[in-house]
């Protein structure tokens, strides 16, 4: 049994392994005083300091946080909507409608909504992107509210409808305080997703309008860079720390990433 | 009675009716107007020609169904794009399984952690990750120079590890591993030990146990798996593009090129429709073979 267990503990630590050395190293080298990023030569802010001088990135940075912040929002009211929807009757098209956008490759959604825009000739640029970001965060949103409320008592509310709550009032002094840390921790994925995606906005931004990811891909196919690492750095303490909120605000988000299939 | 009956309808309606009509209005339809832009001419300058052409006939016809077809590179491409997603899944499952028992096995206060550790670098920018590859894989890292320090005593020539199918599918791994630690992880944590403490009272060895016990009771996790990660694996394109070589062009990058560069939406459109068919075939596919033993598992026990 001991042997057994060590050779476990050894197939698991190099897959942690795998999983953190690559990022750990971006960030290293993000410090690192040296162009090629191969081996540490000294402790230097320096990249840091270029991307404060660095405008462009300012205004992909710019762009990645309206067009996440829009997203965030809309998506949050119409997937919190959804997940209610599909929690409490019994529907068959939106289910359909929210997960398959979560199911099928991205390359698929984002080409579709290409032609979708330009057939309406309708300006690629901000706006298209958050109406595509939209689109695929009201699924990630609804089900996590889904999940919230599977958690919940039902009791709570039947009793605030046999009090004579309408509706309207039941949901909005009983069921959404209930839901709200559901809400909160799916308002902030969906920020997460938007800032993150590539694919989609690849297709939906056209040619004028540049985002954080897309600024990174311009970047890395001319050559690497340490201020990519700087970049990559920052953009992954943000990330982490909207998702350790999350997950404290919603726990059974560590479930719900398999409630996808 | 009535009044309430309707009422609910209503609500049902007013609940569920803005979600519906934005993802009909985003999804569904641009979906439908791709599937028709299949069957239109490429226009003359990219995009699609008048849907009514000059003689006054719609413009449908299934010439670019015809091409995919006879031109046997696409079909290729396809195969090719098969293999890397099967490989990919298969790796993934081999890292992920310890990596699922150690998490699933551990004390109940210590899996949360673990698993959000496997998580959380999911949650990092996807280019973030394949760059991270271009680091490690580069000409003076030290995982190529050792590489080809071996391959020097050997008396080969140096190998670069950058731009390669090798580069292609450790990123491809590397970004769908947690796809398959969850489901696995989900469903491992649910097996009795009883179980295996019988088989072993009975005298099966650790890879009898293994072989006979756990692994067939964790096949509806490793269906569910495979089929996350083969389906997003499926229709990658930005690892080719940034890590792979000039042979290395998987399915996701000619429909990126149909679309952005020659500007052939109707053969770009066959294309994802292919591929959408295949994604959904595979899901299909792990759904019901994951109920189908399921429900074998159960009569059985």
């Amino acid at each position: 049994m001991p042997r057994r267990s060590a050779w476990l503990w050894t197939a698991a630590i190099a897959g942690y392994a795998f999983l953190y050395l690559p990022l750990v190293i971006v960030v290293v080298y993000s410090f690192n005083d040296s162009r090629l990023n191969a081996e540490w030569v000294g402790f230097t802010f320096d990249w840091y300091r270029k991307l404060a001088h660095n405008e462009e990135m300012q205004q992909a940075a710019a762009n990645s946080l309206v067009i996440g912040f829009v997203t965030s929002v809309v998506a949050t009211v119409l997937g919190t909507m959804a997940g209610v929807a599909m929690h409490q009757y019994k529907l068959r098209l939106l289910p359909i409608l929210v997960l398959t956008p979560i199911a099928i490759p991205e390359i698929l959604m984002g080409v579709s909504l290409l032609i979708f825009f330009v057939l309406l000739n309708f300006s690629l640029g901000l706006v298209s992107v958050a109406l595509a970001h939209i689109a695929f965060c009201i699924g990630f949103v609804a089900i996590v509210v889904r999940s919230r409320l599977a958690g919940t008592d039902e009791s709570l509310i039947e009793a605030a409808r046999d009090c004579g709550a309408s509706p309207w009032q039941s949901f909005r002094y009983v069921t959404l305080p209930l839901i709200m840390p559901g809400v909160i921790a799916g308002a902030l994925m969906a920020f997460t997703l938007s800032i993150d995606d590539f694919v989609i906005t690849f297709f939906t931004a056209g040619a004028g309008t540049v985002t954080l990811p897309l600024q990174i891909y311009s970047m890395i196919k001319i050559a690497v860079t340490p201020e990519v690492n700087a970049v990559s750095t920052l953009l992954m303490l943000l990330t982490l720390f909207l998702i350790v909120i999350a997950t404290k605000l919603s726990p059974s988000l560590l479930r719900s990433n398999q409630e996808t299939t | 009675m009535r009044e309430a009956r309707s009422g609910r309808l209503l609500g049902k309606w007013l609940v569920s009716g803005p979600p519906i009509l934005y993802l009909l209005l985003f999804f569904a339809i641009p979906a439908l107007i791709m599937v028709l832009a299949s069957f239109r001419t490429p226009g003359d300058f990219g995009g699609l020609a008048p849907l009514i052409d000059e003689a006054g006939k719609p413009d449908l016809n299934v010439d670019s169904y015809a091409r995919f077809f006879t031109e046997s590179v696409y079909a290729q491409i396809f195969v090719k794009s098969f293999v890397y997603a099967i490989a990919t899944t298969l790796i993934c499952l081999a890292i992920a399984y310890p990596l699922a028992t150690l998490i699933a096995r551990s004390p109940k206060k210590h899996r949360d952690l673990l698993l959000l550790l496997v998580i959380l670098p999911f949650w990092s920018n996807f280019l973030i990750r394949v760059y991270a590859w271009m680091i490690v894989l580069g000409p003076q890292a030290a995982l190529a120079r050792a590489v080809n320090g071996m391959l020097g005593w050997f008396g080969a020539g140096p190998v670069s590890l950058l731009f390669s199918s090798f580069a292609v599918l450790v990123c491809l791994v590397y970004v769908h591993l947690p796809f398959m630690v969850l489901p696995l992880y989900a469903n491992l944590e649910k097996h009795d030990q009883a179980l295996l403490d019988a088989a072993q009272d009975l005298g099966a060895n650790a890879w009898q146990r293994f072989w006979r016990i756990t692994f067939p009771l964790s096949l509806p996790g490793v269906y569910a798996g495979a089929a996350l990660v083969f389906i997003p694996a499926l229709g990658i394109f930005a690892i080719p593009d940034i890590l792979g070589g000039p042979d290395d062009s998987l399915i996701g990058n000619v429909i990126k090129q149909q679309f952005l560069e020659t500007r052939d939406w109707p053969f770009g459109s066959v294309l994802s429709i292919v591929l959408t068919v295949a994604a959904l075939a595979v899901a299909g596919l792990a759904a019901w073979v994951g109920a189908h033993s399921t429900r074998r598992e159960a009569s059985g026990a």
